[in-house]
């Protein structure tokens, strides 16, 4: 569904990614961890063709993406950003629309059609009452989740999420990531750009981790979240645990001052 | 079930308010257009020669072809219909291309700031005009079509791609820097308009026109000449209302949601800067039209862009009909004021208080 070989881009002279394989394959739920400035939010824009590469290619449902016009990419890949950044005070109801715009035709308006896909994007958030409240007005977590919506407007295969839940309280976040999991369940691609380990660990089934701008790591959570590759990743002290009810991994994080160095856990160097 | 229920009767008062929105919206247009079609036959009272209502409407009639005029009528049609109805059907042109271009600039750079004058796209339109006039190129014309609008044309775009590199810094387009590199390539353009002036007393016409810009002396060829352009225009922008609409939440998430940015911004940047021009070579600089009107509607009727694009240029066509009708009767003994003043005293102190209201900039953030 997404296959990205050798891909290779940045930002002018800076190169962010280098060298990038990755092979997603249709009805994953795939979780993209790494450190700050590992690359993750550059490849999400690689995916959707926002950052070129510079070599090495990028495949959407089998077709290059750099052939393909922006309309065509918007029909199978939607995209929730990190920051929102809407400044003009449009209606949510409006700013959901707007995740209609790869299937208008012509001169005309948003159809009826359009109207209900963008209702229907709302109720699954529980945003409805939002609708005609001003974006700009609204919560920064009520923000984010109208882009939510705005995005499962789009009714693509796939979806990315960057940092999507990051100013959700527990319980919106726990809502959002039950109804990703759901249409996860019907065949949508999921992609999630995370700093939450747990929350990874929790609902995507596979983890890819990203460090200098490679891949460090890929595979099922259960067999590589574990203590030595989170340590390894992250430079820092983590110990992995079993969710009490779950039983997935769940990260412990030891405070520097607190490391207890004993037989058979992470040593320095 | 009962979820269900409930988030159906949500779903129906939605769509419920949302035709009501429409249907204030059709309301407030079909205002505007009686609003216009009384503005016109208002604003053809007003004058040096003193006619009444009857006579203006009997001399409207007598132009249209619609009614035989006798001989006593004939001055009262000369001066209603040839002087002051083509005055203010080229009055409403230039208000209705100044508030459209107001819209695609605001929108496409995402500042509150920005209009044809403010960027000083309107005074690179003038310096074209004056360099074509200079040549000797004013009165060249192809199919009819006079050139002076493409000079116009490339006035305003060469000023326009100027500021718009001016006010780059790292790569990003700072609001404040915009407006500065708009006003110093304004004031020097301005300053290079003078000079061709006193270089050629003959050819380049009355500089306060071109800097101030009026109305005076204009009549229905200058309505021909400029009508193409701002109808090619009005179409360029108008056709990417929706993609204005997704321009704004920065260049990221419009081409993420289908928008072929690139393209799309240069088709609206071209729309405007054609409605800049084609206003500018038949009128000069009248500056804050596409400033006030685009605030006034959005404030009314929030920022989607298709209607707020209808009805600032409708709103356009008023505004600057009367300040027209201000300008050629606030004088006594038959003086006029350029247009450009009168605008420029209402827009003014408006451009002020936009700089000031602290939740207009902060929400442009």
């Amino acid at each position: 569904m997404i296959e990205t070989s050798a891909l290779r881009c940045g930002y002018g002279k800076k190169e962010v990614l280098k060298g990038i394989s990755l092979r997603i394959r249709q009805g994953e739920m795939a979780g993209v961890l790494g450190p700050n400035g590992s690359g993750k939010t550059t490849l999400l824009l690689a995916l959707t063709g926002v950052v070129r590469s510079t070599s090495g290619t990028v495949r959407v449902a089998g077709e290059e993406i750099r052939d393909r016009k922006p309309n065509w990419i918007a029909r199978q890949i939607a995209s929730v950003p990190q920051r929102a950044e809407i400044s003009f005070g449009f209606k949510c109801l409006s700013l959901v629309l707007m995740g209609r715009y790869p299937y208008m035709q012509g001169w005309g308006d948003y159809s009826p059609q359009d109207m209900e896909a963008a209702l229907t994007a709302m109720e699954e958030t529980r945003s409805t009452h939002l609708a005609h409240r001003m974006i700009n007005e609204v919560s920064g977590g009520e923000a984010q989740i109208v882009v939510i919506a705005r995005a499962l407007a789009q009714q693509t295969p796939i979806l990315l999420l960057d940092e999507a839940t990051s100013n959700l309280d527990v319980a919106r976040k726990l809502e959002v990531f039950d109804l990703l999991s759901e249409k996860n369940r019907k065949g949508m691609t999921l992609v999630c750009v995370m700093h939450d380990l747990n929350l990874a660990a929790l609902y995507c089934p596979r983890l890819i981790f990203l460090k200098h701008g490679q891949v460090a790591l890929d595979g099922p959570t259960e067999d590589i979240f574990n203590d030595r590759n989170l340590s390894e990743v992250y430079d820092t002290e983590i110990r992995v645990g079993a969710h009490p009810v779950t039983g997935s991994p769940q990260a412990h994080f030891v405070p520097r001052g607190r490391s207890r160095v004993t037989a058979g856990s992470l040593g320095p160097g | 079930m009962e979820k269900m229920t409930i988030d159906h009767t949500g779903r129906e008062q939605i769509k419920a308010r949302e035709s009501r929105f429409r249907r204030r919206f059709h309301l407030a247009l079909s205002g505007m257009v009686v609003a216009i079609l009384i503005s016109v036959f208002l604003a053809a009272t007003y004058g040096r020669f003193d006619l009444s209502a009857a006579e203006v409407l009997r001399a409207i009639m007598a132009g249209l072809g619609l009614r035989s005029e006798s001989a006593t009528d004939s001055t009262s049609t000369v001066v209603v219909f040839h002087i002051r109805l083509s005055r203010i059907f080229l009055s409403s042109l230039v208000g209705l291309a100044l508030a459209v271009a107001g819209v695609a600039f605001q929108g496409i750079l995402r500042n509150p700031l920005a209009d044809p004058f403010t960027l000083g796209v309107s005074t690179g339109a003038a310096f074209g005009a004056s360099m074509a006039i200079f040549f000797g190129l004013g009165a060249e014309a192809t199919l009819g079509i006079g050139l002076l609008p493409l000079a116009s044309l490339a006035g305003a775009v060469t000023a326009l791609v100027t500021v718009i590199a001016l006010a780059r810094v790292d790569g990003q387009l700072r609001r404040d820097s915009m407006v500065l590199a708009g006003i110093v390539v304004a004031t020097f353009l301005a300053a290079l308009i003078s000079l061709l002036k006193s270089l050629d007393e003959e050819s380049v016409s009355s500089i306060v026109f071109w800097v101030m810009g009026s109305f005076q002396g204009r009549g229905w060829s200058h309505v021909g000449f400029a009508l193409p352009y701002t109808l090619v225009g009005l179409i360029l922008v108008g056709a990417h209302a929706h993609e204005l609409d997704l321009l704004t939440l920065g260049d990221t998430q419009a081409r993420q949601l289908g928008v072929d940015v690139n393209r799309v911004r240069m088709r609206i940047l071209l729309g405007a800067s054609l409605l800049t021009a084609a206003a500018v070579s038949v009128s000069g600089v009248i500056g804050f039209v596409g400033l006030i009107v685009p605030h006034l509607v959005r404030i009314t009727i929030g920022p989607e862009h298709r209607r707020l694009l209808v009805l600032s240029g409708l709103l356009g066509m008023i505004l600057l009909t009367w300040s027209d009708v201000v300008a050629r009767t606030a004088l006594p003994a038959g003086e006029e004021l350029p247009v450009g003043v009168v605008t420029a005293l209402l827009g003014g102190p408006f451009f002020c208080l936009l700089l000031k209201s602290k939740k207009e900039l902060r929400s442009l953030d």
